[in-house]
């Protein structure tokens, strides 16, 4: 009948200090030990409980990250190749500087070879506000390899001098060596593709017509991963094996305070069976081909939506049955008197710890991805926007994880906690 | 004695239909005083795991109404009725229930977190309300670093440290050996005393009559006898 008081005997006499040193020592220890676990944590304990819950499990945790790790991996390279994609097919547009593309009606893109007069110049400059007008040609052909076999290069033609589409981040050489007929520039990235291993000086055959590298670029990779090579105008022409007479593409550089759509209006009023595109719009029309109307754009997003849709599953798996181990617990905090708020932040606490701890190891592993893309032909471009959105998507992923769980503890009977 | 924390007026409870259709309590008329200490008997099957569900606002009755401090819970929802149990109730159960990854500090702590009441008072309370159990020296253990008497006292520590009106204990003996039992009716019997709490015991252990200020026996799902006496000599 004392025991209880004994206890509490005891429990003043550790207070108190006079059961000795040990006693007392053990006592501020536990002490300390309490206050660290719980001082830090004022606010609730809803996040100890959530962390602990996940902690206990390890196999489960790691199962559960590598899930979302996957899940957002994935996401972050199929967008980082949409977005690597985008860049590549609009470069040529985005390093070029004019005011308007001039292409024929069926031109879907920069690489789409089309054929225009050249004496279309002419009709062109005529057009009130036209300044300037500047040829050049783009088309496919074939680059003889040291062993003999070929392969596809697309060639860019334009005049140096005339500013028109031109190569740049030239790392070795000159871009002006281009105004030298029979002389090339090429990207360091397709050198073994181009089986070019001396940079400038190298020598080469297009189309069984002898080549000169007159200057090295870095970065300038093309969609189709197909080497672009600069060359003047003349040289282009033939490496295609196009007439004289013809052109693939004008730029029109307007007079200082020429309004553009004006202009562009007239010009499309004069000339037939072309198109007047301003940059904006030839890098959408090349965007709007590649990415929907070949499906390549389509089959990256529906990868990244495959990731989010398998990164939901393997989480919602794993709060779920983190859940059932813990119903016990659920029932007694339900017991206790805890309100159903109380209880889904527990659980959403877990899922947000999840994707917080998951996103930051996947956004690691797609920093090392973009790294190590960064030289490759096939590049990963991440972009800051790009993770703060991933982040917000990885959040709701995980919360949306989250629902199974709540339902499975919102039907849990505190009544339960009585029969076992 | 004081005035009624818990009062069951002609409670009933079936569960099921048809074939399977049960009748698990019967017109029960029970009332909880502040104060008293009231001893729940019965054999298996008896109703007393259903009756102490109900009036611990678990379980609503089929017939009958339940009042806590004068709160009827006729008609409340899941919501309304874990608010009278955070406000009024504290409950022990016999395989304690205490969480696993939390220390006894952190679970009687949990107790006022659901209530919302966080922070150094609430710290303080708790640590005041280990140590009244005994248990200062534990505070940093967890369940599985403690005994079954030490983890049943946490179990009491969290169940008193809101101070609800009314504390049920489900066989909270039963896992434990005589000397913890002991222990543990102490303190629930002390909390009546000292606190004025209402405490009811369920239980089917006649060791520990000698606690209580009232016996109720049901069998049946019925009340067949009600004790107000000095058992101490039982």
């Amino acid at each position: 009948m004392n025991v209880a008081s004994d206890f509490m005997l005891n429990d003043k006499c550790i207070r108190n200090g006079v059961r000795g040193g040990d006693a007392a020592a053990t006592t501020s220890l536990s002490k300390f030990h309490f206050s660290a676990g719980t001082e830090a944590l004022n606010m609730s304990l809803v996040f100890t409980l959530a962390l602990r819950n996940l902690f206990q499990d390890r196999l489960r945790f790691i199962a559960s990250l590598m899930g979302i790790v996957f899940s957002v991996v994935l996401v972050l390279v199929q967008m980082g190749l949409y977005f690597g994609f985008s860049g590549m097919i609009t470069t040529m547009i985005d390093h070029t500087s004019t005011d308007l593309w001039i292409v024929s009606t069926g031109a879907k893109y920069f690489e789409d070879l089309s054929l225009l007069n050249t004496r279309m110049r002419d009709r062109l400059l005529a057009i009130e506000g036209v300044s300037e007008v500047v040829p050049g040609v783009v088309g496919f052909s074939a680059w003889s390899l040291p062993d003999g076999a070929m392969t596809s290069v697309v060639v860019v033609g334009s005049d140096v001098a005339d500013h028109g589409v031109s190569p740049w981040n030239v790392v070795e050489g000159s871009a002006q060596s281009l105004a030298t007929p029979g002389t090339v520039v090429i990207d360091r990235t397709y050198f073994d593709r181009l089986g070019v291993s001396g940079g400038v000086g190298a020598t080469a055959q297009i189309r069984a017509l002898p080549v000169t590298v007159g200057a090295v670029t870095d970065g300038i990779r093309s969609f189709t991963t197909t080497p672009y090579v600069f060359t003047d105008l003349r040289g282009a022409r033939a490496y295609i094996g196009l007439p004289g007479g013809f052109t693939s593409h004008f730029l029109v550089r307007l007079k200082p305070g020429a309004d553009i759509e004006r202009t562009r209006q007239n010009i499309l009023s004069n000339i037939s069976g072309i198109q007047a595109l301003t940059p904006d719009q030839f890098r959408e029309q090349s965007r709007s081909f590649w990415l929907f109307s070949t499906g390549a754009g389509a089959a990256l997003v529906a990868g990244a939506l495959l990731g989010v849709i398998v990164g939901t599953v393997i989480v919602a798996q794993t709060l779920y049955s983190s859940t059932k181990d813990h119903l016990y617990e659920f029932a007694t905090l339900r017991a206790m008197g805890a309100s159903n708020s109380y209880i889904y932040q527990v659980i959403i606490c877990q899922a947000l710890v999840n994707a917080i701890i998951g996103f930051v190891i996947a956004a690691l592993i797609g920093a090392a991805i973009v790294h190590f893309t960064a030289k490759s032909a096939l590049q990963v471009v991440i972009t800051p926007n790009l993770i703060i959105e991933l982040f917000f998507v990885t959040i709701f992923m995980c919360i949306v994880s989250a629902i199974t769980a709540i339902f499975r503890v919102v039907r849990v009977d505190p009544a339960i906690v009585l029969t076992r | 004695m004081t005035e009624p924390v818990i009062e069951a007026a002609n409670v009933s409870k079936s569960f099921g239909s048809g074939p399977a259709w049960v009748q698990a309590l019967k017109n029960v008329n029970l009332t909880l005083n502040g104060g008293e200490l009231t001893v729940l008997m019965g054999p298996s099957g008896s109703g007393k795991t259903t009756l102490l569900s109900i009036l611990g606002c678990m379980l609503a009755p089929s017939g009958g109404t339940v009042r806590v401090c004068g709160t009827s819970t006729s008609g409340a929802r899941p919501e309304e009725l874990a608010k009278i149990r955070r406000q009024h109730i504290g409950f022990v159960f016999q395989a304690y229930h205490l969480f696993s990854t939390l220390t006894a500090a952190e679970n009687v702590l949990l107790a006022l977190d659901v209530r919302g009441e966080r922070g150094p008072k609430a710290m303080a309370k708790t640590e005041e309300t280990l140590a009244s159990v005994g248990l200062t020296s534990k505070m940093a253990s967890f369940p599985r670093q403690l005994s079954g008497g030490e983890q049943q006292r946490v179990a009491i520590a969290r169940a008193i440290v809101a101070e609800p009106s009314a504390i049920l204990a489900d066989e909270p003996t039963a896992a434990l050996d005589a000397v913890n039992g002991q222990a543990t009716m102490t303190i629930l019997s002390t909390i009546a005393k000292e606190r004025g709490r209402a405490v009811l015991v369920v239980t089917h252990d006649p060791r520990l009559f000698g606690f209580a200020d009232r016996i109720v026996h049901i069998e049946d799902g019925s009340v067949t006898r009600e004790q107000f006496t000095d058992l101490k000599s039982i």
